[in-house]
This record gives structure tokens, C-alpha cells and sequence, in this order.
């Protein structure tokens, strides 16, 4: 909404349609403004709609009413309040969520992200830095460079933002000083030096009294630049190169009828003409576009932002999730990259456990194989690191299930973008910047081999299983897994037991019972039972594997159907009664940290093929019953319930 | 950013790609269709997104049964001529109950017929996802808004636990039982509406356009009359005069404001020059500060 220069009274059509056509030639700059808490970002986002005369009478009166309520300034309008809307960020006078606010001048259209200070929103402004061109970012004349100065400027770096506006606020209450604010522009410009922006424009500024927001202030006569507003109109904004390659990732394919198939999305990088030779990413195989279709019309051409519907000249297998690319500049397309890794979860980022990435219009599972490093967001150092907490950040290698398409972020924000997504809660937990393909994973190629899986199996008379017994320690596992050896060696089945003590002291003595150690166990153990499973082996696993996580991890390395969950349930005060080998009594006494059960949780499988209820049961029965399942899944032929003395 | 797209274009497109991200990725969305400009817009906007083919999900209205006449006229012509799947859904406990606006006041009123009928209808056909016109302009708790907003199996809204929205990459996995509202609009301002519906030539219900109707003041308000159940208190009386609406709702919590602009371009030569905001309009908004994040956190869209 604007009404800056306007005549007194429109009431001519013809001024109406010449003002909406100026409209339309303006620019639009999206930026966002970051910074400390009670750095004043509000009350600048406020000023700006109050100097530009975006507020309407009612609200003002509104304002003016909350202002005497909860405002900080007295019987001053307090700004931020405009733009603190939710209830609880009015009561604690912080902003908790970013605000988008609109406005133009008569130069440019904007969308200014107002993001919140404190540390634990650091995923919020990670947002609204993901869509703008350029931050706003504001100090407090009397504090200087603080933690989140540094934090937030090192995240709009990370999330490709070119162009940093240093607006030293509350200058008025260290008497306009040009040395302050010399001294925290040095400070900022040290440490900013590194972080990449193509410009910096330090402005001295009073967002309560409006000095140097809209109009140059005459208090701060010995500051020689432009007026906030002034920079943001006229700053040069990062053209799209017409050149870059095309992308154009598919979002949904159109298929009405026999006659229509349409591939719709938004075109991400370059142009693309009627003819013009396109390739599908991930199969290479080539075509040309036919048409270009809009409601409006058949396009001759269109340009990077568009949202059409490719048609193509030939049947070329494309769904969701690929790309059509330019044939002489393609994307990667790898299930190995490396990747700049912002973590937003309140549970950490373990290596090893397995998530789902998403990208603009492609879905895969994923696991981070490596954290190279988390990264001191205060110092940029590179520091070791197990894990990623909530707002750290790190350097890492994914893998896909699937591969992907993707150019490097630096290259393009919409192909290099992606984020991580919980199996369980579907809460966003991550998100990442692709830096490179790793080339490991297109140069090892699978060994085609002659004897395959069914062969070895089949000469076994047997199917492959891995039965995966689960449960508390001291619930029972390894008893029914021997037994249940023991019985189906007697049927002459090809088996093999793998649990704690065989494993602990071998393969994985290397790891120790922390929560990433647990996880990297249980992988190896998945791939070791994989390659046994390969092998024609029917293996019995019996592992606590208290996390759901994990035992999905194992699950989907193998074929459908070959992981068989078996839930040993035995209650855990029926557990510490039995305790074999005396630790539920040292865990207990606090002797062993991280025991499942005592101090460390114990997820239940939901839906396990197998759940067996120990209560009650011999041992004998238990193991028939496992048998049984492999009976009727034709795993083994010759089930038979009178081989069993029970 | 390209040179080449204007800042309409840029919009527009966003628009449809959400609507196609929507109907990749969810099982049975549905859009709400509310019959005002914003909705018509968003309209438009989908027969755009999926043509040839028509939008692939059904529009549903949650008709209050307080709705303008013109509306409802408006609504069923559209729905003839597009040729979309129309469904309307009336909270019929609300109907039995005898809500009535003049009587229960707003808040009950918006509440049972709007909030709670909402709901049902979402349960009844078990939507996972449904569009709605919404503008973050509008109101300051639809500012912070995500444009893919999770909602739990209560169909409430957590703000303070929003997923985060980064890029063009949406998170649209939910769990059986909870819902997505999804926003295309919310990157318009009232002018870009106003702009597009000029530039495109969208129908809008006429009570848009200035003309001369009943109508009562009433607590500040100018009330149209628009049918017998309106009773008349003491000292009112219904006046003939030239006015128009700039939003559209139930009739009675709806103000008219005195205007002769009667095409277009006076309706937005009259905006930019107004000196209060939209939904002032709307009876529902003011009745206690907070009022709109209070009702979205009860699944209010």
C-alpha cells in the first residue's frame, strides 16, 4: 500500500491507471533486519511505515492506546508494538517469530523481515534471511558488537545475502558521537572482512527520533553518507545473470488427458524458447521444448521466476523431484555432497541417523556420513565435533538414498537449498547449503556380479532374514535367540548370532555408550548383517536398540520384508529382578550412566512383525513362535510345530 | 530477481507454485473459498496453476447462513461457469441452536458458524491441507504467519512453534490427523489485489462497487439491510444511501463505508487515499486486542 506522492484527491481514472502503471515498473528489495535484543529492530520496522505513512489512523489510535499499556517509551507511541503482533511478544516486549511488513516508496516496492534477537530464535531469522537480498544489521550505540551482532551477520553470509547495511542505533543517546560510532564500525568491518559481502554501508541512526531513517539528520552533520531510506532505494541489487544455465526443477507433472502431458514448475536459473534443446537431469536423456504453456497463451519464451508448463517433443520419463536442465551446462547429480549444515532441532544432529531431505520439489532419506566440523559462530573458528545442537552449525557429508540434482548454493539458492526434515515428528529440524559434489560415489561403481543374493541363498534352502530381537537388557533376547539357533541349525538353516558381547569386543570396541557412539554401533552392525543377509545367512541380532531411529535405520538397508522387528517385552521390574549380570544394581546406584531403562529411555517398537510377551512363557515357546513366523513367511520350508517339546 | 518480470509477475508466480506444491505433495487438499476479492484472486490463480487441466481439488464454503445475498448469487455463478467442485457447509448444531449474529454477538457467531463449522467440515471430509486468502498486511498476527501453517489434529495454531520457512522448500509431511493451511496470498498487499483484479479483469461480488442501499447506523456502523431478519431498534431507521464495501462477510458485523466509487479504478483511487485500515470494517477484529490470534489458535483461519 503506498500513498507517497500523491495528488490531494484522485478522482480521474487516468491518474488512478498512471499511478498503478508506476507501480509496476518499481523494483522490490527484500531484506530483513537483525541484531541483538533491544537493538531496536522493531522500532526502525515501525518508523519506516510511520515516516512513509503506512499507518492508518485506526491503528495509530491503537497504538497509542498499547503504547500506555505495555509500551517502554512513557507517553511516547512505542513503535515496535506496531510490529510485535503476537500476544506474548507484546507482554515480554521481545519479538519471538518474524514479522513481514510491507512497504513502498515511490522508487521501490519492499518486504522488510523483522527476525528476533535471542539466541534460541536463531532459526527464525535463519528464515527470513533465506528470501532477502540484503540485512539490516542494527547495534546499540552503547553495547556495540555483540555475540548476536557477529552471529547474525556470520548466518546472512551463510544464507548468501550479499549486502549489509551497519545501522548504529540509539546514537542519540551517546550524544550523535561520531567516535562511538567510528570505533563499532572498526569493530564490525575487523570481523565482517571475512564473511564475504560484496558491500557494507555503515549509517549512524535514531530509529525513536527518525535521525538518518527516512532523512539525513542535521545532528550528525559530520556523517557524509545517504539516509537509511535513501540507500535502500537506490542500492544496486544483484541482477540475475540471463546467462546462468537453465534449471528447471519439476514441481507436478499435468496430465488432464491422453493428449496433455505438461511438466509444471518455476524456472530456477536462465531462459528457455520454444525448440530449445533441454536434457532430463538425472537420466540424460534429451528432448526439446514444444510449447510453453500458460492460460494466458503459449509463451515464445520465458525467463528465470516464471511459473510454466513445459512441453516437450518426445516421451521422456520425468516425474517430481528431477530437473530439465540445459544439455551444455548441466547440475550434479550425486548421492554424496558436502553441505554448510544449520541444525534447528531440540534434539541433536547425530551422524548416522537417518532423516529425509528435502529440496525445492525432491524428497529422499538421507544421513549425514560425516561432520567435518561445527563452526564457532563467534570466533568462525572450526571445532571438532560428535554432534550438532540446536542453532549450531557445521560442515558436513550427506548421503542419499536416492540421488539428487543440485548446483552448488553459491551458484543458486534454489538449486542448492535444502532442508532436513524428522522421520518421527516431520518437524523441520534442519537446514543446508550444498557446497560440492563428492565424486567418491559416482566413481565407485557396483561390481556386477554372477553368483547374486538368491543364488546363495537358494543353494541354503533358505530365504535370508535378519531377525532383529530387541528389548531391555535382561529381558530375554539372547536366550530365545540361542535356543532358536540352536534349533534351526538342527534343521540344517545357515545361521549366525550377533550380539553385544561378540560385537563390543571385536568390530566396535572402538565405541563407548554416549548417544552418538549407540548409533554408529548399531550402523555397523546394520551393514555387517546386510552383507550376512547377502550371504544367504538367516542372522538373529540381539541388541537392546533402544531407538526407534535406529532400528528404521537397519530396516530400509535391507530388502522389504528380510527385517523382522521382534520385541522381547519383559517389564522392567521383571528385568531387575533377573539382572544376570548385576548392572540394573550398579546403574541403579548410579555406577553406570546411560543404562536403557534406568537413566536412558527405551522407545517401544510400534509395529514390530514379531511382538513376543514374555510373561509367563518357557523359553521353548517363545522360540517356536519366532520359528512359526518364518514358517508362514516362507523364510524356512519345513515348520513343524511337533519338532518343539512343548 | 529479473528485470523482465514485473512485481505483479513475481507474485503470481509465487502463487501457483504454491498451488502446485499443495497438490503434489498432499492426498485430498481443498481450497476455502470465501466469495470476496481475495478469494476470487486466489481463484483465478488456481484455474492458472493446473491449466489445461482443471484445479484438482474441490472448493469448499463455510456458509454462516448471515452471508449477503449477492454473495451467495456470486458464488453459485462462478462455481457454473469455471465449472470447480463446490461444496457448501453449514454448521447445522450452530442452525438449531438459532446462532444469530444480532443477538450472540459477534464473537459466539463467528465462533460457532465460522470456527466450529470449519472444523467439521475439515473433519467430515478429511482434508490434510485447505488454501486460504489470507494477507499478511492484513492483521499483525497474520504478519508472522508461515505460508505452509501446521496445524495439529484440534486444528489449532501453535505461533510460537511455527516450522521454519526457509527458501521455496516447504515442509508438507504431516501426521494422520493434522493439517496444513496454506496461504498463496500472503505476499500481496490490498493495493497488489486491487492491481491484479484492474489488470486481469476478475469478477467480484458487486457489493464492491458504490451503489444505493438499506442501510442502518448502528454502533458507528453503517449495516446493510439485506433481509427481514434484521429487527430495527428503537430510534433507527433505514436509510437509502451510496455506499460499498471493502470487505465482505456475514451481513450483519459488516460496515459499509459512504463511497460513489463505481468502477476499479476509484475503488483503488478511493484506497489510496484512505485513512483506515481494512478490517476495520469487520466487527470481529476489534472486540479485544489479540483478537485474531486468539481465534487462529482455535483453528479460526
Amino acid at each position: 500500500m503506498n500513498r507517497i506522492d500523491l495528488p490531494a484527491v484522485v478522482d480521474e481514472m487516468d491518474e488512478v491507471l498512471a499511478f498503478m502503471a508506476d507501480q509496476e515498473k518499481k523494483s522490490l528489495l527484500r531484506f530483513l533486519t537483525c541484531g541483538s535484543v533491544d537493538d531496536g529492530k522493531s522500532t526502525l520496522i515501525g518508523r519506516l511505515l510511520y515516516d512513509t505513512k503506512l499507518i492508518f489512523e485506526d491503528q495509530l489510535a491503537a497504538l497509542q492506546n498499547d503504547s500506555r499499556k505495555h509500551g517502554t517509551n512513557g507517553d511516547d507511541i512505542d513503535f515496535a508494538l506496531l510490529v510485535d503482533g503476537l500476544e506474548a511478544e507484546r507482554e515480554q516486549g521481545i519479538t519471538i517469530d518474524v514479522a513481514y511488513r510491507f512497504f513502498a516508496t515511490p522508487k521501490r516496492k519492499f518486504i522488510v523481515a523483522d527476525t528476533p534477537g535471542h539466541e534460541q530464535y536463531t532459526r527464525n531469522m535463519a528464515t527470513g534471511a533465506s528470501t532477502a537480498d540484503l540485512a539490516i544489521v542494527l547495534v546499540d550505540a552503547r553495547q556495540g558488537v555483540l555475540t548476536q551482532t557477529r552471529r547474525h551477520s556470520f548466518i546472512a553470509s551463510l544464507l548468501g545475502i550479499r549486502h549489509i547495511v551497519l545501522a548504529v542505533n540509539k546514537i542519540d543517546l551517546v550524544d550523535y558521537s561520531q567516535d562511538v560510532f567510528d570505533r563499532i564500525v572498526a569493530d564490525y568491518t575487523g570481523f565482517a572482512a571475512d564473511l564475504g559481502f560484496a558491500t557494507i554501508q555503515p549509517i549512524p541512526i535514531s530509529a525513536r527520533y527518525g535521525d538518518n531513517v527516512t532523512l539525513k539528520s542535521e545532528k550528525l552533520g559530520w556523517y557524509d553518507g545517504p539516509a537509511l531510506l535513501t540507500h535502500l532505494e537506490t542500492i544496486s541489487l544483484d541482477e540475475t545473470d540471463a546467462a546462468r544455465p537453465f534449471r528447471f526443477p519439476v514441481q507436478y507433472v499435468n496430465r488432464p488427458n491422453q493428449n496433455f502431458r505438461g511438466f509444471a514448475g518455476t524456472i530456477a536459473s536462465g531462459t528457455i524458447s520454444v525448440g530449445s534443446p533441454v536434457v532430463v537431469a538425472k537420466s540424460g536423456k534429451a528432448s526439446r521444448v514444444k510449447r510453453i504453456v500458460t492460460q494466458d497463451g503459449d509463451l515464445e519464451q520465458a525467463v528465470e521466476g516464471q511459473a510454466v508448463t513445459l512441453v516437450l517433443e518426445d516421451e521422456v520419463e520425468v516425474s517430481r523431484g528431477n530437473m530439465l536442465v540445459a544439455p551444455d551446462a548441466r547440475p550434479d547429480v550425486a548421492d554424496q555432497f558436502a553441505a554448510h549444515l544449520v541444525w534447528f532441532g531440540e534434539e541433536a544432529m547425530i551422524p548416522g541417523r537417518p532423516y529425509l531431505l528435502r529440496t525445492e520439489t525432491d524428497q529422499v532419506s538421507v544421513t549425514i556420513t560425516d561432520l567435518k566440523y561445527r563452526i564457532n559462530i563467534n570466533s568462525f573458528a572450526q571445532e571438532a565435533a560428535k554432534h550438532l545442537a540446536l542453532n549450531e552449525v557445521g560442515v558436513c557429508n550427506l548421503s542419499t538414498g536416492e540421488p539428487i540434482a543440485f548446483d552448488p548454493y553459491k551458484e543458486n539458492r534454489s538449486t542448492g537449498s535444502f532442508i532436513i526434515i524428522d522421520r518421527m515428528t516431520n518437524a523441520t529440524v534442519g537446514a543446508g547449503m550444498i557446497d560440492f559434489a563428492l565424486r567418491r560415489a559416482s566413481n565407485v561403481h557396483w561390481q556386477a556380479l554372477d553368483v547374486d543374493r538368491d543364488a546363495r541363498a537358494a543353494q541354503k534352502s533358505q530365504r535370508p532374514a535378519v531377525l532383529w530381537f530387541t528389548g531391555l537388557s535382561g529381558s530375554g533376547k539372547s536366550t530365545v535367540a540361542n535356543l532358536l539357533e540352536k534349533h534351526l541349525h538342527s534343521l540344517g538353516k545357515h545361521t549366525y548370532i550377533l550380539d553385544g558381547d561378540n560385537v563390543r569386543h571385536g568390530l566396535n570396541r572402538d565405541l563407548g555408550f554416549t548417544a552418538e557412539d549407540r548409533v554408529e554401533n548399531i550402523r555397523r552392525v546394520g551393514e555387517v548383517t546386510k552383507l550376512m543377509a547377502d550371504a544367504g545367512l538367516i542372522v538373529l541380532v540381539s541388541f537392546i536398540s533402544p531407538f526407534r531411529a535406529e532400528r528404521r535405520l537397519v530396516r530400509e538397508l535391507l530388502p522389504e520384508g528380510e527385517f523382522i522387528e521382534i520385541f522381547v517385552d519383559t517389564p522392567i521390574e521383571e528385568c531387575i529382578k533377573r539382572d544376570p549380570k548385576g548392572l540394573y544394581a550398579k546403574a541403579l546406584r548410579g555406577e553406570i550412566k546411560n543404562f536403557t531403562g534406568v537413566d536412558s529411555p527405551y522407545e517401544r517398537p510400534e509395529n514390530p512383525e514379531i511382538h513376543l510377551k514374555t510373561s509367563g512363557r518357557t523359553t521353548e515357546e517363545l522360540a517356536a513362535e519366532v520359528e512359526k513366523y518364518l514358517g508362514d513367511h516362507g523364510i524356512i520350508s519345513n515348520f513343524n510345530a511337533d519338532s518343539w517339546s512343548i | 530477481m529479473n528485470q523482465n518480470l514485473t512485481h505483479l509477475q513475481r507474485l503470481e508466480a509465487e502463487s501457483i507454485h504454491i498451488f502446485r506444491e499443495v497438490a503434489a505433495t498432499f492426498a485430498n487438499p481443498v481450497m476455502l473459498y470465501s466469495i470476496g476479492k481475495d478469494s476470487s484472486v486466489m481463484l483465478h490463480l488456481a484455474m492458472k496453476a493446473f491449466y489445461p487441466a482443471k484445479p484438482p481439488f474441490p472448493f469448499l464454503h463455510v456458509d454462516t447462513t448471515w452471508k449477503f445475498r449477492e454473495m451467495i448469487a456470486f458464488r453459485d455463478a462462478q462455481a457454473r461457469e469455471l465449472g470447480f467442485e463446490l461444496r457448501v457447509h453449514i454448521n447445522e448444531d450452530g442452525v438449531r441452536q438459532g446462532i444469530n449474529p444480532f443477538v450472540h454477538g459477534s464473537n459466539t457467531h463467528t465462533h460457532i458458524m465460522k470456527t466450529v463449522g470449519l472444523r467439521q467440515a475439515l473433519d467430515k471430509y478429511g482434508f490434510d491441507a485447505a488454501f486460504g486468502g489470507a494477507r499478511r498486511d492484513e492483521e499483525k498476527s497474520r504478519a508472522k504467519e508461515r505460508i505452509f501453517s501446521f496445524r495439529n489434529a484440534q486444528h489449532g495454531w501453535d505461533p510460537k512453534n511455527q516450522r521454519p520457512e526457509m527458501w521455496k522448500v516447504y515442509n508438507t509431511r504431516i501426521a494422520k490427523g493434522e493439517s496444513i493451511r496454506v496461504f498463496p496470498l500472503s505476499n500481496w498487499t490490498e493495493l497488489d489485489i486491487w492491481q491484479y483484479i484492474l489488470q486481469e479483469n476478475i469478477p467480484i461480488v458487486p457489493l464492491y462497487f458504490a451503489a444505493r442501499r438499506p442501510v442502518v447506523e448502528r454502533d458507528g456502523m453503517l449495516i446493510m439491510v439485506d433481509d427481514e431478519r434484521m429487527e430495527l431498534k428503537a430510534g433507527e431507521k433505514i436509510e437509502e444511501r451510496m455506499v460499498r464495501f471493502r470487505t465482505l462477510g456475514c451481513y450483519p458485523l459488516t460496515g459499509a463505508i459512504e463511497s460513489t466509487a463505481a468502477t476499479l479504478p476509484e475503488i483503488v483511487g478511493e484506497m489510496l487515499i484512505a485513512r483506515t485500515s481494512e478490517r476495520q470494517g469487520r466487527l470481529i477484529d476489534k472486540d479485544e486486542a489479540g483478537s485474531m490470534e486468539k481465534k487462529k489458535r482455535e483453528g479460526y483461519f
